[in-house]
C-alpha cells in the first residue's frame, strides 16, 4: 500500500447530533449577537455603500497619522478617517494609508477641488506623496448599491433554495436557505466586530460563499438521498450521521485545497483585496461547519416523508419534489 | 464498463490544445499587445513604419492574439459613472417653441389679448393672455404646434400637453414625447461622449450606457479622473449673440428676450445679450487650434453654408456693434465687428493656454453635449497600484497552486497527479476562454481565479473518495473507477448548478469589478466540470489500459 495522506481516518463514525443542542444553541447564539453586532457597533461601510473618497498613499516616509489628519482637515470639512496599511510586500520605505473623506450632505461627490486640495496639503507635509488610487462614490449611487447588494443576496439564496427544492424535497430546501442566512450572517457579525471594511467586493464575496456552503450541503443532501432510498427503515438521524461521515474525508479535503489557496491569497495577495479574502476564508469555515451542523438539522426537525420509492426502487437524482410537497 | 471512444479522446485533446493556444498570448502580454496595436495601427491609418512592422513580427501571424482584458483595478486608469440632467432638454425644446407660439397668438390678439410669458419649472412654457375667454382658441392654436410622436408606445400620442389653468395657457411634453426624447438626449450623449475620448486615442475605453439616464465611462491610461472629466464633462455649447449692453451691475435685470452673463476673462464684467443665438456650435464643421496676429493661442473655426449664410449676414447689417461669443453660459469674448465676414470662418480669442485652445477644438468639433452631466461615481486608479496587485495575484496563484497539488498528491497519489493535469487544463481553458471572449479580469477576478484553483479539484475529490469506498466493498480496480464516477456525478452536477446560480446572479447584478469576479467563477465551474470529468476520466482510462492493476490504491 502506497502512502496516503489522510485529514480523516477511514470509517468514521461520530454521531454529529450527540452534541446538537450545544452546536446548534451556539449557532442561534452567534448569529442572534451578530445581529446585535451589527446593529449596535454598525459596519464599517465603504465609499461604495456610503458615499465618500478614499485616496490611497503612497511615501518612503513613515506615515504620520497626526500630521496627516491636521493637514487635510485644513481644507476638507467633515468626518476624516485615516488608517495605515500593512503589508508583508511592502519594504522598508514604503508607507501605505488610506484617507477617507465623508460625502457632504447635498453634494452627489466630493468635489474635485476639495480632492486637489487634500493632495496638495499632504504633499506639503510629506514630499514625496504619490496618490496611486482616488475613489469618489455620490451618495446617490451608494444608496443603489446597497439595495442591489441586499436583492442580489436574497435572490440568490431564493433561486437556490427553489433549485433544491426541485431537486431534493422542500424540506431539503428549507435546510439550505437557513444555513445560507446562518453563514451571511455569521460573516456580517465577524465584519461589524473587527470593524473591517465593508464595499462592494465584500458583496462579491458573500455570494461566493453562498455559493460554497451550498455546494457542500449539497454533496450531504446527495448522500443522504441516496441512502434514504437504500435504506428504508432506519431511523433518518442515523442515516443523516451515515451521510455525513460518508463524505466527511471528501467535505475535509475540498474545505482544505480551498482553505489552502485561499490563504495563499491571503498572505500573498496584496493589501488591496484582502478584506475580500477574509470574508470568503471565514465563509468556507463557517459553510462547511453549516453544512454540517445546521443544514441538516432542520431537515430533522421538519422530517421527510419516507414513502418517495413506493413501487421499487427509482434511481437517485430523478425525485423531484413536485409530488412530495 | 469503462470506455473511452476515440472520438470523445480527440475531442478533449482538442479542447485540451484548444485551451493551450488561445491561452499562450497571455504568457506574452506585452509582445502580443504591441503586435495587436501594430496591426490595428497598420490597418487603420495604412502606414507601415519599420517600428509597426517590428512590432508585428514580434507574434506569429497563425497564432491566436487575443488577450485577456486587464480591469482598470489592474491597469490603471479612470472611472465615471455619470448622470445625464435629460430634463435639460425639455427646457431648450420649450425655449424654441416660444418664439413660435408667440407669433401665433399674436395674430389672434382680438380673441386672446396681450400675452406674456411668465416664470415656471423651466419644462413647461406657461403664457398668460389678457383675455381668459380666448383660452379655448388659445389652446387649440397651440396645439396645432403638436406634431405625432413616433414611437412604439406612444401611437396616436403628440408631443405637446396643452392645457388653460384660469388665464394661463400651459404648454409642456407629453408622456411619450418626453421618454423619445430622453432616449436620443441619450443616444446622443453616449455618441459625443465616444467622439471626444476617442478623440484622444486611448486605447479600448469603455463608454456604456447604463439605466435610464447614465453613461458608464471607464479610460484606461489616463492619469486621471479629473483629467477625464474636464475632457468630456464640459457641454461645450458654442452660441454667438448679439451684445445689448455691457455692465459691471451683477444684479441688472436683462429684461425680456435677453439674458445677463458674466465675462469668461474680466472678472465682475457682465454682458446683457440677446437670449436667442445668431449662430450656435453645432452649424460648425470644423475647429482647430490656431494662434491669433499677436502669436497668442487661439482657436479657429468654420461654419457650415447654413451657419456661414447667418453669420454674414449678421455682420453685414451690424457693423460696429459688439458680438458675444459664449461657452457654456460664460462670454469668452465679445469683439467688434469690424466689417462683413463672409466665407463663415473666424476665430476665437481668448486667454487660453495652448493646451486649452486644444481642449476647446477638441470639444467643439465633437459638438455640444445635449445636456448637463453630473458625476456620480470617480475612480482613478493609478498603473503602479495594478501591477502591485497583478504581481500579488501572479504570487499567491502560484502559490496556492503548489499547495493544492501537494495536498492532492499526498492524498490520492497517482490519482492527484491526474487532478493535477486537470487543474492545468483548466487553468488555461479559463485562459483561453476569457482571451476569446475578451472577458475583463479584474483583481476580485483574480481571486476568483485562485479560489476555482482549491474549489475545482472538489469534484475530482468526490470521484476519487467514491472510489475508494467502492474499491473497500471489494470490487475490483476498473469495476470501482466506473462506478465512482457514476455515483459522484449527481452530486457534481448540483453542487455546480447552485453555485452556477449565484454566479449568474452576480454577472447580472453585479458591476464593475464584481462582474469580473462572476465572469472567472462561472467560466471556471464550466471548465472544471470538463477537466475533472473528462479530462481526468480519459487519464485513468488510459493508465487502465496500460498497467492494468489487479489491485488499487486510490
Amino acid at each position: 500500500m502506497a502512502f496516503r495522506l489522510k485529514l480523516v481516518p477511514e470509517d468514521t463514525s461520530i454521531d454529529f447530533f450527540r452534541a446538537q443542542k450545544i452546536t446548534f444553541g451556539l449557532s442561534a447564539v452567534l448569529s442572534v449577537l451578530s445581529l446585535v453586532l451589527v446593529l449596535v457597533m454598525g459596519m464599517n461601510w465603504g465609499i461604495d455603500f456610503q458615499g465618500g473618497t478614499t485616496i490611497r498613499t503612497e511615501s518612503s516616509q513613515p506615515v504620520d497619522v497626526g500630521a496627516y489628519r491636521q493637514a487635510v482637515s485644513t481644507v476638507a470639512e467633515g468626518d476624516i478617517v485615516i488608517t495605515e496599511v500593512f503589508d508583508p510586500s511592502f519594504g522598508a520605505d514604503r508607507h501605505v494609508a488610506m484617507i477617507r473623506l465623508q460625502a457632504l450632505p447635498g453634494q452627489e461627490a466630493v468635489s474635485p477641488e476639495t480632492i486637489t486640495a487634500v493632495e496638495a496639503a499632504l504633499q506639503q507635509i510629506d514630499p514625496s506623496i504619490t496618490f496611486p488610487s482616488v475613489e469618489s462614490v455620490g451618495p446617490k449611487v451608494s444608496g443603489e448599491l446597497i439595495w442591489q447588494a441586499v436583492i442580489a443576496v436574497l435572490v440568490a439564496t431564493a433561486a437556490i433554495a427553489f433549485y433544491i427544492w426541485l431537486r431534493f424535497e422542500w424540506q431539503f430546501a428549507v435546510g439550505a436557505a437557513v444555513s445560507l442566512v446562518h453563514d451571511v450572517v455569521l460573516t456580517l457579525g465577524i465584519f461589524a466586530l473587527f470593524q473591517i471594511k465593508f464595499d462592494l467586493s465584500i458583496i462579491a464575496a458573500l455570494l461566493t460563499i453562498v455559493g460554497y456552503s451550498i455546494n457542500d450541503t449539497v454533496v450531504v443532501f446527495d448522500r443522504l438521498r441516496e441512502n434514504l432510498i437504500k435504506y428504508k427503515t432506519t431511523p433518518l438521524r442515523d442515516l443523516m450521521n451515515l451521510s455525513v461521515n460518508e463524505t466527511l474525508s471528501r467535505t475535509v479535503m475540498t474545505s482544505g485545497t480551498t482553505l489552502i489557496a485561499l490563504i495563499a491569497l491571503l498572505v500573498f495577495g496584496g493589501d488591496v483585496i484582502r478584506g475580500f479574502v477574509f470574508a470568503m476564508t471565514w465563509g468556507v469555515v463557517v459553510g462547511t461547519y453549516s453544512s454540517v451542523y445546521v443544514a441538516k438539522n432542520v431537515v430533522l426537525w421538519l422530517g421527510v416523508k419516507r414513502d418517495w420509492s413506493k413501487p421499487g426502487d427509482t434511481p437517485a437524482g430523478t425525485q423531484f419534489a413536485a409530488k412530495g410537497s | 464498463m469503462l470506455d473511452f471512444p476515440l472520438w470523445k479522446r480527440i475531442v478533449v485533446w482538442t479542447i485540451v490544445l484548444a485551451g493551450l493556444l488561445t491561452a499562450l498570448p497571455n504568457a506574452f502580454y506585452g509582445r502580443v499587445e504591441r503586435h495587436n496595436d501594430a496591426v490595428a495601427s497598420i490597418a487603420q491609418t495604412g502606414v507601415e513604419t519599420p517600428e509597426l512592422a517590428a512590432d508585428r513580427a514580434g507574434w506569429p501571424e497563425w497564432l491566436p492574439a487575443g488577450l485577456v482584458n486587464l480591469g482598470l483595478d489592474l491597469r490603471g486608469g479612470a472611472h465615471l459613472l455619470a448622470e445625464v440632467r435629460v430634463a435639460d432638454v425639455y427646457a431648450d425644446r420649450m425655449d424654441a417653441l416660444w418664439p413660435e407660439l408667440r407669433d401665433l397668438l399674436r395674430q389672434e390678439r382680438a380673441t386672446v389679448g396681450t400675452i406674456r410669458r411668465v416664470a415656471s419649472d423651466p419644462a413647461e412654457l406657461r403664457v398668460q393672455i389678457s383675455q381668459p375667454e380666448g383660452m379655448a382658441r388659445a389652446v387649440e392654436l397651440a396645439r396645432t404646434l403638436a406634431t405625432p410622436v413616433v414611437s412604439l408606445t406612444g401611437v396616436g400620442q403628440t408631443d405637446l400637453e396643452v392645457r388653460g389653468e384660469g388665464d394661463t395657457l400651459v404648454v409642456g411634453l407629453g408622456e411619450a414625447e418626453r421618454a423619445a426624447t430622453d432616449d436620443r438626449t441619450m443616444q446622443q450623449s453616449v455618441e459625443i461622449v465616444r467622439r471626444r475620448v476617442d478623440e484622444v486615442g486611448t486605447r479600448e475605453p469603455t463608454i456604456q450606457r447604463q439605466g435610464d439616464d447614465r453613461i458608464l465611462i471607464q479610460v484606461p491610461g489616463i492619469g486621471s479622473a479629473a483629467e477625464l472629466k474636464a475632457l468630456i464633462g464640459t457641454t461645450a455649447r458654442l452660441t454667438f449673440h448679439p451684445v445689448v449692453s455691457r455692465t459691471s451691475d451683477g444684479s441688472t435685470l436683462p429684461g425680456a428676450g435677453n439674458m445677463l452673463l458674466p465675462s469668461a476673462e474680466e472678472p465682475g464684467v457682465f454682458y446683457v445679450l440677446e437670449q436667442s443665438p445668431v449662430v450656435s456650435g453645432e452649424q460648425l464643421t470644423d475647429a482647430r487650434p490656431d494662434f491669433d496676429q499677436n502669436g497668442r493661442p487661439a482657436v479657429s473655426f468654420r461654419f457650415n453654408p447654413t451657419g456661414a449664410r447667418a453669420f454674414g449676414d449678421y455682420t453685414a447689417a451690424n457693423i460696429g456693434q459688439l458680438f458675444a461669443i459664449v461657452l457654456d453660459d460664460e462670454v469668452i469674448s465679445a469683439p467688434q465687428i469690424q466689417s462683413h465676414i463672409p466665407g463663415g470662418s473666424g476665430i476665437i480669442t481668448g486667454n487660453f493656454t495652448v493646451e486649452e485652445s486644444t481642449n476647446l477644438a477638441v470639444l467643439l468639433r465633437a459638438g455640444a453635449l445635449p445636456a448637463e452631466m453630473i458625476f456620480l461615481e470617480e475612480r482613478t486608479i493609478g498603473p503602479e497600484l495594478g501591477a502591485d496587485s497583478i504581481e500579488a495575484g501572479r504570487v499567491a496563484a502560484i502559490v496556492g497552486f503548489v499547495a493544492v497539488i501537494v495536498l492532492m498528491i499526498a492524498s490520492y497519489g497517482l490519482f492527484g497527479l491526474f487532478a493535477t493535469f486537470a487543474l492545468i487544463v483548466n487553468m488555461l481553458l479559463i485562459l483561453g476562454v476569457m482571451s476569446v471572449i475578451g472577458a475583463t479580469l479584474t483583481l476580485p477576478g483574480i481571486a476568483g481565479l485562485v479560489l476555482t484553483m482549491g474549489m475545482a479539484v472538489d469534484a475530482n475529490v468526490l470521484i476519487f473518495e467514491r472510489i475508494r469506498e467502492e474499491l473497500k466493498r471489494g470490487r475490483g480496480p476498473a469495476r470501482a473507477i466506473d462506478l465512482g464516477f457514476d455515483r459522484a456525478l449527481s452530486a457534481i452536477i448540483d453542487g455546480n448548478l447552485t453555485t452556477f446560480i449565484t454566479g449568474l446572479i452576480l454577472f447580472f447584478l453585479g458591476s464593475g469589478p464584481v462582474r469580473g469576479f462572476a465572469v472567472t467563477l462561472v467560466i471556471g465551474l464550466a471548465t472544471s466540470v470538463f477537466s475533472a470529468i473528462w479530462v481526468t476520466r480519459m487519464l485513468i482510462v488510459i493508465w487502465l489500459g496500460r498497467a492494468r492493476p489487479k489491485q488499487l490504491t486510490v
